[in-house]
């Protein structure tokens, strides 16, 4: 299971949905895809179309920045970060 | 027994969705918000038929989404669910238009194209005969964006739609979507090269409440009138200051009434001409067009009107909305003859519209 670690703004989306969770997944592409199974629509959220990492948002992996298709093991972190902006 | 009447203001803004409901009266308003988590709302729109309220939510990390209540705001939910063009196309950048028509919701977004939703707002499908049109290699962005941010549906047939995009100009399709021609016969378009079927950025534009065959459009080329559904146009600005504007509003039971918003000029600032406030309105399909001035600040109005931020409700007298880029709501419960100013301190305002429901 890896670690994974929301941050509020999304959280407050999804009713019921915790900043602190755990999901069996390989890849940060499937930890996406247990969460929007847990909270349909979150994986909208997250990326797009095409899909990919939505612009603005930060994906780390043991706090090294991933990629959709970063290996995820038992025990990582997985910390989901909405990039500094706005005004 | 008649049930009584109130009028719901939906104003979308750059922090959230606001909700104003007044009685037919008019005075005094109560203004819930801001909704939709203050996610930047493009515009808003109150579905008859279910009672819900779409509002298209632009969020910057979180991307676009479909917001819907069917409380009047108490609650909310949201989806995009469906609203792409698939695995390797360019994502939707933003929904910039939600249209219910009747069994049919239908969503406009960049990069330019059309979804709808039959069931309510939860899952979204492409309306692919639009993207699919001959004339779509050659639509090009405008400032705001490539984009589908106007629709109307005729009343007399669900499958008769026309779209505005910027830029191509109008687009019409009698078949529900599935196909579609151009319709800017008689616009100008000042461009380096005529490619036919693209005409100027299509501002808005809005069929008459009483004849669907007529149909007013504030063009980035001007002020136009179609009298034969679409087909042709005839420009009419006999009367106004300038010939550039975005929003255009029906009467909302008057044939050739219109209330619209000129800036001064795309060129130099886009704001009121001589920053003194004043909406037009014309009663004769555009031939003559009377300035309305009463109740509006007449120096130093240094505001836009955007295309989707001006409105009318059903009442009687009608009143009239427009929500201004500085965040002032002003609005008239005597058809544009004397206005107030409703809210001072919104977020910049991208959209209002108007329903009138019972209490």
């Amino acid at each position: 299971m890896a670690r994974v670690i929301l941050p509020d703004s999304l959280v407050r989306l999804f009713p019921g949905a915790e900043r602190n969770t755990e999901v069996p997944a390989e890849s940060v592409l499937e930890v996406v895809e247990r969460l929007n199974e847990r909270w349909p629509g979150m994986r909208d959220r997250l990326l797009d179309g095409r899909p990919a990492i939505r612009r603005h948002i930060v994906i780390f992996v043991n706090g090294e920045r991933a990629k959709l298709e970063t290996s995820v093991g038992a025990g990582d972190e997985v910390y989901v970060m909405p990039a500094m902006s706005g005004g | 027994m008649n049930m009584a009447k109130k009028v719901v203001l939906l104003v979308g803004t750059k922090k959230g969705l606001f909700v104003a409901e007044s009685a037919a009266a008019r005075k005094d308003w109560d203004i819930r918000g801001p909704f939709c988590d203050a996610w930047p709302v493009n515009h808003a729109a109150y579905d008859a038929k279910s009672g819900t309220i779409f509002a298209t939510g632009l969020n910057a990390w979180y991307g676009p989404a479909i917001w819907k209540s069917t409380d009047l705001g108490q609650t909310w939910t949201h989806s995009s669910e469906g609203l792409t063009y698939g695995e390797g196309e360019d994502p939707i950048a933003a929904v910039w238009l939600i249209k219910p028509a009747g069994d049919v919701i239908y969503a406009g977004v960049e990069p330019a194209g059309l979804f709808k939703s039959l069931d309510g707002g939860d899952t979204w499908e492409h309306v692919r005969g639009l993207r699919d049109t001959p004339t779509r290699p050659h639509w090009q962005p405008g400032g705001g964006g490539l984009m589908v941010h106007t629709m109307e549906v005729d009343p007399r047939d669900p499958n008769h739609l026309y779209v505005g995009i910027s830029v191509a100009g109008v687009l019409e399709s009698r078949d529900g979507g599935a196909t579609w021609e151009p319709r800017n016969e008689g616009i100008e378009f000042d461009a380096p090269a005529e490619v036919p079927g693209i005409s100027n950025c299509a501002h808005h534009f809005e069929l008459d409440k009483v004849n669907p065959d007529v149909m007013f459009q504030q063009s980035h080329s001007g002020m136009f009138i179609s009298k034969d559904a679409g087909a042709t146009w005839t420009r009419v600005e006999a009367g106004l200051p300038s010939s550039f504007g975005f929003p255009a509003v029906a009467h909302p039971r008057k044939s050739g009434s219109y209330f619209i918003a000129p800036l001064n000029g795309d060129q130099v600032g886009r704001y009121m001409p001589d920053a003194s406030t004043a909406f037009y309105r014309t009663d004769d399909f555009g031939s003559t067009w009377r300035a309305l001035r009463n109740g509006l600040p007449q120096e130093n109005a240094y505001f836009g009107v955007l295309r989707q931020a001006m409105a009318a409700d059903s009442f009687e007298p009608a009143g009239v909305y427009a929500g201004t880029s500085t965040g002032h709501l002003f609005a008239s419960a005597d058809e544009g003859e004397s206005w107030s100013e409703m809210a001072s301190y919104f977020p910049s305002i991208s959209s209002v519209e108007a329903a009138v429901i019972d209490s």
